[in-house]
């Protein structure tokens, strides 16, 4: 079978400020019709990434190749690649069919022609009795869906939408989630979001690039990033976890013995590179742990209940361990069956499910 | 909170309305005392002899009718040329300044522009008259025109600049973004946004052309007059009711041109 092209090749792009380097080498793929999700906290680099695709900031070092063609010494304006701006950008002086129609008008199209695709943009994002409005006298929802409207309008061959919901209200940010996820599924048009919420980027995705200070920490599907996360980084970014500090003991049969502080053993996966005495980490998901009055067959950790949170759909409850540090265990609700919530200041035993504790290194 | 805001509130000072009203007084009643005189039939400006419109007729039909047409023209033309181009120049500054990130000398070049409006007019009178006297320049109209030219660029700036400064930078790169050109973003995008700046800092270099007296007097020509000229020298003979007229009509101009720049910035629906 013959493979797909990709529609955007990273290749050991850099970028450097004067002496400070913004990105470090980054080398990734984006592929044809997919929604990309670039994550990571403030500063990581991820939207000076977009902004490289996009061309507003020069490439230090490395090529960027869209479906094949070179682009990283191209002006923004012959790019086929339209970007969603954070703070949206709309002409202030243009009425909101005019916004749209803009990009069609610039590549060419007549003015009516323009007009015309402009109005279908704007009924497939539910705006087109707002045609005459200007920005100013929309709401920040609408405002965001003119702005997804004017960018899909020339339809580019890469959508970039850069934090886009980040201004909106928590509700109408979920909506916006689900309405850009089957957008782009209509449009078939490969996007690419950048956010650093972790839970907007797993909702969406079809993959996701994890990135810190300047780096790819990880690729791949949002379950992928969560369930095997392949660093300390990545583990505490993506969701609730609990990181254990702990010594290898002893590597037999793929399993690796590792020692708590404590004294108390586990029996984990064994991890390429970790033999007996490396000093690792373990992460475990609050939710594929369990309490119990005593302990079960599979791997117990022994501590006492600090306090139980109800967070609706579940409850967290805070455990102090005998080792010392603190974890948190997640009990649906629905499935607590007969149990009974665990009052602070009860000595329990918390379960691991099969296979849930994971090896870590630095 | 409430009677908190009630006591900040500058009404409350005692003596506001007092202050606000000896403030209207001073600016305006020079101005009312000379737009009424303008419709004295008498001939003295002392008394007042009856409503008439004499004086506005002897403005354009009077013995000095043709000296007033002359330099009013003279002054129009001026007015409008050194307008027309200070605001062009302004325009490429503000861009520039405002465009060009954050430079070196940024400030010092900000403080250039700036400074003539800091620098006492006879300064720069002497300045520009000195100056067009060692390149060996004739005085006469043109030198009007550049000293006109040279003085009104911060005037024409200031207005520019400030609604430049307003204008969010990710707006043109949208626009480029949208495969616009450089020039079709200036031309679509920022031109179109700075309209009503560029509109104000045409009006008020136009205005500052139109009155001023110092400079035009310094580096203008022998028997050449704009209007503040010609009306000084027919003041220094005797203030006739005439003046009074004339004056009328300048502050009339101005008061045209104070209500297009405000309708101009109140249609903009922009912001």
């Amino acid at each position: 079978m013959e493979q797909r092209e990709n529609a955007i090749d990273i290749r050991s792009a850099v970028k450097r400020y004067g002496s400070f380097t913004a990105l470090k080498e980054i080398s990734l793929s984006i592929r044809d019709n997919e929604f990309f999700t670039l994550l990571g906290p403030s500063g990581c680099g991820k939207t000076t990434l977009l902004r490289m695709i996009a061309g507003f900031e020069a490439v230090s070092e490395g090529s960027i190749y869209l479906f094949g063609e070179e682009i990283e010494n191209l002006p923004p304006n012959r790019r086929p690649v339209n970007t969603v701006f954070q703070n949206y950008a709309l002409f202030p002086h243009l009425n909101v069919l005019d916004n749209v129609a803009f990009g069609l008008e610039m590549k060419g199209r007549s003015k009516l022609e323009a007009r015309e695709k402009a109005g279908l943009m704007l009924e497939l994002v539910q705006l087109i009795d707002f045609s005459a409005r200007r920005p100013s006298q929309l709401s920040g929802g609408q405002q965001q869906r003119v702005a997804l409207a004017r960018a899909l309008a020339p339809q580019p061959k890469v959508l970039l939408l850069d934090e886009p919901l980040s201004a909106l209200d928590l509700k109408l940010r979920k909506t916006m989630q689900l309405e850009l996820k089957h957008l782009q599924r209509e449009t078939g048009i490969t996007f690419i979001f950048v956010t650093h919420d972790q839970e907007e980027a797993l909702t969406m995705s079809d993959r996701i690039a994890v990135m810190s200070s300047g780096q790819l920490q990880q690729l791949g599907s949002p379950r992928d990033i969560y369930e095997t996360p392949c660093n300390m980084f990545v583990a505490d970014f993506i969701g609730d976890t609990n990181l254990l500090d702990v010594q290898v003991d002893a590597v037999k049969d793929g399993q690796a013995v590792c020692r708590l502080a404590g004294g108390h053993q586990l029996n984990c996966e064994q991890v390429e590179g970790v033999g007996p005495g490396a000093k690792v980490h373990v992460c475990l998901r609050p939710e594929r742990t369990f309490i119990s009055e005593k302990p079960t067959e599979t791997e117990n950790l022994q501590g006492r209940v600090v306090e139980n949170i109800f967070i609706g759909t579940d409850i967290t409850t805070l455990v102090e361990l005998v080792e010392g540090p603190g974890f948190t265990v997640r009990t649906s609700n629905s499935d607590r069956g007969s149990q009974g919530i665990f009052e602070p200041g009860s000595d329990v035993f918390i379960n691991l499910e099969p296979g849930a504790a994971r090896l870590l290194m630095d | 909170m409430a009677g908190l805001s009630v006591k900040l509130d500058v009404r409350s000072y005692s003596g506001f309305k007092a202050v606000t009203f000896l403030c209207l007084i001073i600016l305006y009643a020079p101005l009312l005392v000379v737009t009424i005189y303008s419709f004295n039939a008498s001939n003295s400006i002392a008394s007042w002899d009856g409503f008439s419109v004499h004086w506005y007729v002897d403005v354009f039909t009077g013995p000095e009718s043709a000296k007033f047409k002359r330099a009013a023209w003279n002054s129009f033309a001026i007015a409008l040329i050194a307008a027309t181009v200070s605001t062009m120049i302004a325009t490429l500054a503000a861009t520039g300044m405002i465009r060009a990130g954050k430079f070196k000398l940024r400030t010092l070049s900000f403080g250039l522009i700036s400074l003539p409006l800091m620098v006492p007019e006879i300064v720069t009178a002497v300045a520009t008259l000195i100056f067009f006297n060692a390149i060996g320049f004739e005085r006469g109209f043109a030198t009007i025109i550049f000293a006109h030219i040279a003085f009104c660029i911060p005037f024409a700036y200031l207005p520019i600049a400030a609604r430049m400064q307003g204008i969010d930078e990710t707006v043109e790169q949208a626009a480029l973004d949208l495969y616009a050109t450089r020039q079709q973003v200036f031309t679509r995008i920022l031109l179109p946004l700075m309209t009503p700046g560029i509109i104000s800092g045409f009006l008020l270099a136009f205005i500052v052309s139109l009155d001023d007296f110092i400079i035009t007097n310094f580096v203008k020509g022998a028997g050449v007059e704009t209007l503040p000229t010609a009306i000084f020298g027919a003041v220094k003979q005797g203030i006739k009711p005439n003046i009074m007229a004339i004056s009328t009509l300048l502050l009339s101009v101005s008061v045209v041109m104070v209500t297009i720049s405000y309708f101009v910035s109140k249609t903009d629906k922009t912001t």
